[in-house]
């Protein structure tokens, strides 16, 4: 019993990790369209070239944010949750 | 201020403070390399894992901790002080060192970061920027040593974020208190509760975001590193003796990856903590209020002289 409980716990676990990665996808959108603009900028107006640069990094990081919460729910999910649902499992089987 | 005495380069002295300076910046990073060793359990397979805790004492309130994360960055500071020491050892006005440049061109960089960030009136947080961007970059910069990078521990990053909340928060209640209260119902009441989240969400999103770039990079090394020596165990396991356990595949590649997840990523999220810090504290500050307080300030204080004459 315990065994199931704890492979099911488990895998679904793994499961929800992976689809909190599914936050990646937005990131990953919203930089590329930063960075064809930027590109697109540049291509405007060379001498800028610095200044769009920078802003873009900028703004290619704070974009990146929303997929690192993503990622931090998953690392969480891997890492930690297992450790501490255990212990419910077990008090709650008993 | 009268000029100082030109240094002599190659007196035994100079080259003394040099040799102690110089060991200044490699010893912890050695001695870090040593603790590592010492303590790390042998293992196998990958090797994902928080700070290591080193150190537990019992303390009224709640036990205290040392981890790694503390270890390495009094380490990293000790280095960065050095360093600095380093560059500015033997400041002439004619700079006879070579490091006074470096030293020049690293202020003047930094000098100029604020001032076209931040406005002239921050000026004189130069010295803050560039002390959070180098312990930031550095901090990040030692997993190239194989040590664990304090900036992938979400408490260090979230304790520098919490010295920047306070900040920003100084800086906005510098237009009066009640005028933030009233700030946070603009423009209609119902924004309220997004306001106050607003303001707690800064430090959240800045700790997470270099926490979780510095530990996005570390966990994609490791299991880079993991995959490549066990790619290799299955290739290469056929040699006689030793050489089958030697993970041959595992050599320089990772190196090369380890260029972006960790090099690029770490300097640029130490350029990024420093810069959102310097906008989100300039951006605090309600400087028209903050005037306007000013100016009753001054006006009820000649009231009250005039009163008291």
């Amino acid at each position: 019993m315990l065994e199931l409980a704890m492979g099911i716990m488990l895998g679904l676990l793994g499961l929800g990790a992976g689809c909190a990665m599914i936050a990646g996808i937005g990131p990953g959108i919203g930089e590329g369209n930063a960075v064809a603009k930027a590109c697109e900028a540049i291509g405007r107006q060379p001498e800028c070239k610095s200044d769009v640069t920078s802003t873009m990094i900028m703004g290619c990081a704070i974009a990146e944010t929303t997929g690192l919460y993503g990622l931090i729910v998953a690392i969480l999910l891997i890492f930690v949750a297992p450790g501490s649902f255990t212990g419910i499992l077990k008090e709650a089987i008993k | 201020m009268t000029e100082a005495a030109t240094p002599d380069v190659k007196s035994t002295r100079f080259r003394a403070v040099d040799g102690a300076l110089i060991a200044m910046m490699i010893l912890p990073i050695l001695a870090l390399i040593v603790l590592k060793v010492l303590f790390t359990p042998a293992a196998d397979g990958v090797q994902i894992a928080g700070a290591m805790i080193y150190a537990e004492f019992e303390a009224p309130v709640m036990p205290v901790i040392i981890t790694e994360s503390q270890i390495n960055t009094w380490a990293v500071m000790i280095s960065i002080l050095g360093l600095c020491l380093y560059l500015t050892h033997g400041l002439t006005a004619k700079a006879v060192c070579r490091r006074q440049l470096i030293a020049e061109w690293i202020v003047e960089k930094c000098q100029g970061l604020v001032n076209s960030n931040m406005g002239d009136y921050f000026s004189a947080w130069a010295p803050f920027i560039a002390a959070i961007m180098a312990l930031s970059a550095f901090s990040s910069l030692i997993c190239l040593f194989g040590l664990f990078s304090p900036t992938g521990d979400v408490n260090v990053t979230f304790g520098w974020a919490l010295l920047v909340f306070f900040l920003i928060m100084y800086y906005k209640f510098r237009g009066g208190l009640w005028n933030y209260f009233i700030g946070l119902f603009k423009p209609i009441p119902v924004f309220a509760p997004m306001n106050l989240i607003g303001e707690f969400s800064t430090p959240i999103s800045m700790a997470f975001r270099h926490y979780g770039n510095v530990l996005s990079g570390a966990v994609i090394s490791a299991l880079i590193g993991s995959a490549l020596s066990g790619l290799s165990k299955s290739l290469l396991g056929w040699l006689p003796g030793f050489l089958g356990d030697i993970p041959f595949l595992r050599i320089g590649l990772p190196a090369v990856l380890s260029i972006y997840f960790d090099v690029f990523s770490g300097v640029m999220q130490a350029f990024i903590f420093a810069m959102l810090t310097m906008l989100n504290v300039s951006g605090a500050v309600p400087w028209e209020e903050w005037a306007a307080r000013r100016e009753k300030r001054k006006k009820l204080k000649e009231k009250l002289s005039k009163s008291a004459a």
